[in-house]
């Protein structure tokens, strides 16, 4: 009942905004990554991709802040099945890569934000190694850039009355890991799929 | 009061409703027929139109069977859902925040509940006078000077457009036609109906005449042929229907003359609008128009204009 509501929730921010740009919602192994600007991100990715994808799609998100309040555990832990991470000191037995990829196994998609927090304005951060590491571990999995606009706007932080502008969230096409591609060249071209996918 | 009933009332639905029919007969004769690739696309968009205007005048309709209540609700939905389309394409600051919550949530409403309640003085006056007054206020509160003026200038033109202008349509509900009493639902439908007929009948003589663009670096869709086919056919189904309004038939065409003219007009300036923001459609709520505010950018330039030429000469 409650994940229902939840879902509805946040169906009805991203509106009819739920684009498949570069590819389609099919039920195969995935990294969906995202730009982060507000807490409603992971929720709203979620949320807008269709039943059966949602059922194995888990929401990568910061361990410190889901597990704050009760009511954030229960949606983390019971409504999104979010797979939470330590992004403030990873240790070698707390390593946030291998939670991840412990968590897809064979039959889970993960959606992540490799900028590793939300950034206040429009522009993009530079994104953090993980995807990287994600990419060369599984070069199975399909990595989908994900561009997320105007969830800031309906909730900035710090606010709490909600102003009803359209959400959207757009797929794109899926990328990988070319052969001999350094670190930093793939995490730049990482960061320009989900820039490009902005219709403005 | 039950203008529903009314026989001319009935003669109005029934006619747009063949229209409709006719329309949806012609759609699907052009589907069939026609095998070309790029004529395709043209009657998929037109057949996903009449799709769309059969619901959209069902909305109306029920709308307009609940007496002036359901247009009032009607209308303030549209405006809202316009308000959206707009503030959503303006970009606006993390700092008009608050006062964007009061244009959605407070203001809004209020100039419908104005409708609703017949207070013309007030419906007038609140949204140019009081709100454009409070809107640089209550963004001045939030300490951020950049873009002041065009943040301010964005958000006030918002409720201009979606919100002022929209709720000039139920308010035809509120003049007081001399002796005809109960009868202003027949004049809201015949505005909306000759400035939304307007509309499509620019399309579609623009579509099968069509070819020197009006404003090719505004609007690639306006022509000439289908600016003036428009306006003309428009003009005439306007003036046919005068017996539904309080107009003689010159006056009619007049009106009707004037409610296309208006039209043309919303339509550039939204354009234009959309044009700045580097956009085609406002929205995709409405499959084959766009979004809300793409379907009524000529109801908002007439609506005020076609009320206050009413108010001043026939009441």
């Amino acid at each position: 009942m409650i994940k229902r509501l939840v879902i509805f929730i946040a169906r009805l921010v991203s509106g009819s905004g739920i684009r498949w740009q570069g590819c389609e919602p099919v039920p195969r192994q995935r990294v969906y990554f995202a730009n982060h600007t507000s807490n409603l991100d992971s929720l709203v990715v979620w949320a807008a991709l269709p039943p059966p994808l949602r059922e194995v799609t888990r929401p990568v998100a910061a361990r410190d802040y889901w597990k704050s309040n009760g009511i954030r555990r229960y949606l983390a832990c019971r409504v999104f099945n979010a797979v939470l991470i330590e992004r403030k000191k990873p240790t070698s037995c707390d390593n946030p890569l291998a939670d991840m990829i412990e968590a897809m196994g064979r039959t889970h998609s993960l959606i992540i934000f490799p900028e590793g927090g939300r950034q206040p304005g429009c522009e993009l951060a530079p994104f953090k190694g993980g995807l990287f590491h994600l990419a060369k571990d599984r070069p199975d999995v399909e990595l989908v850039p994900v561009l997320i606009e105007n969830l800031n706007r309906i909730l900035p932080k710090g606010e709490f009355l909600p102003v009803p502008v359209m959400g959207s969230v757009t797929f794109g096409t899926p990328i990988r890991l070319e052969a001999g591609e350094t670190k930093c060249t793939f995490l730049e071209r990482a960061q320009a799929a989900v820039k490009n996918l902005s219709h403005l | 009061m039950t203008p529903f009933m009314d026989k001319q009332m009935f003669a109005l639905v029934g006619g747009v409703t063949a229209l409709l029919v006719i329309a949806s007969v012609a759609g699907w004769i052009l589907s069939v027929a026609v095998t070309d690739d790029r004529a395709r696309g043209t009657i998929k968009n037109l057949n996903a139109r009449v799709k769309a205007w059969w619901v959209m005048v069902a909305i109306f309709g029920l709308a307009m069977a609940t007496g002036g209540i359901g247009s009032v609700v009607l209308f303030g939905l549209m405006s809202f859902l316009a308000l959206r389309e707009f503030i959503t394409l303006t970009p606006t600051r993390r700092s008009d925040h608050r006062t964007l919550f009061w244009i959605f949530f407070i203001i809004l409403p209020l100039q419908y509940v104005l409708v609703g309640i017949k207070w013309y003085g007030f419906f007038a006056v609140m949204i140019p006078v009081f709100a454009f007054l409070f809107v640089p206020l209550r963004s001045v509160l939030a300490g951020d000077c950049e873009h002041f003026l065009e943040r301010t200038a964005k958000i006030q033109w918002g409720l201009m457009i979606c919100v002022y202008c929209v709720s000039y349509v139920p308010a035809l509900l509120l003049l007081d036609l001399p002796g005809r009493a109960n009868q202003n639902a027949k004049l809201m439908f015949y505005f909306v109906l000759v400035a939304q007929i307007s509309d499509v009948l620019q399309y579609v003589w623009g579509k099968t005449l069509g070819k020197r663009k009006i404003l090719p670096s505004v609007s690639p869709n306006k022509t000439w042929a289908g600016f003036i086919g428009g306006v003309v056919c428009a003009t005439l189904i306007g003036t046919g229907l005068w017996w539904a309004t309080p107009f003689t038939p010159w006056q009619s065409a007049g009106m009707s003359l004037v409610i296309t003219l208006m039209g043309f007009a919303g339509g550039l300036v939204m354009s234009a609008i959309k044009r700045d923001r580097g956009i085609k459609d406002y929205g995709h709520l409405i499959e084959g128009h766009g979004g809300v505010l793409d379907r009524i950018d000529s109801l908002c330039f007439a609506a005020p204009v076609f009320f206050h030429l009413t108010r001043y000469y026939f009441t």
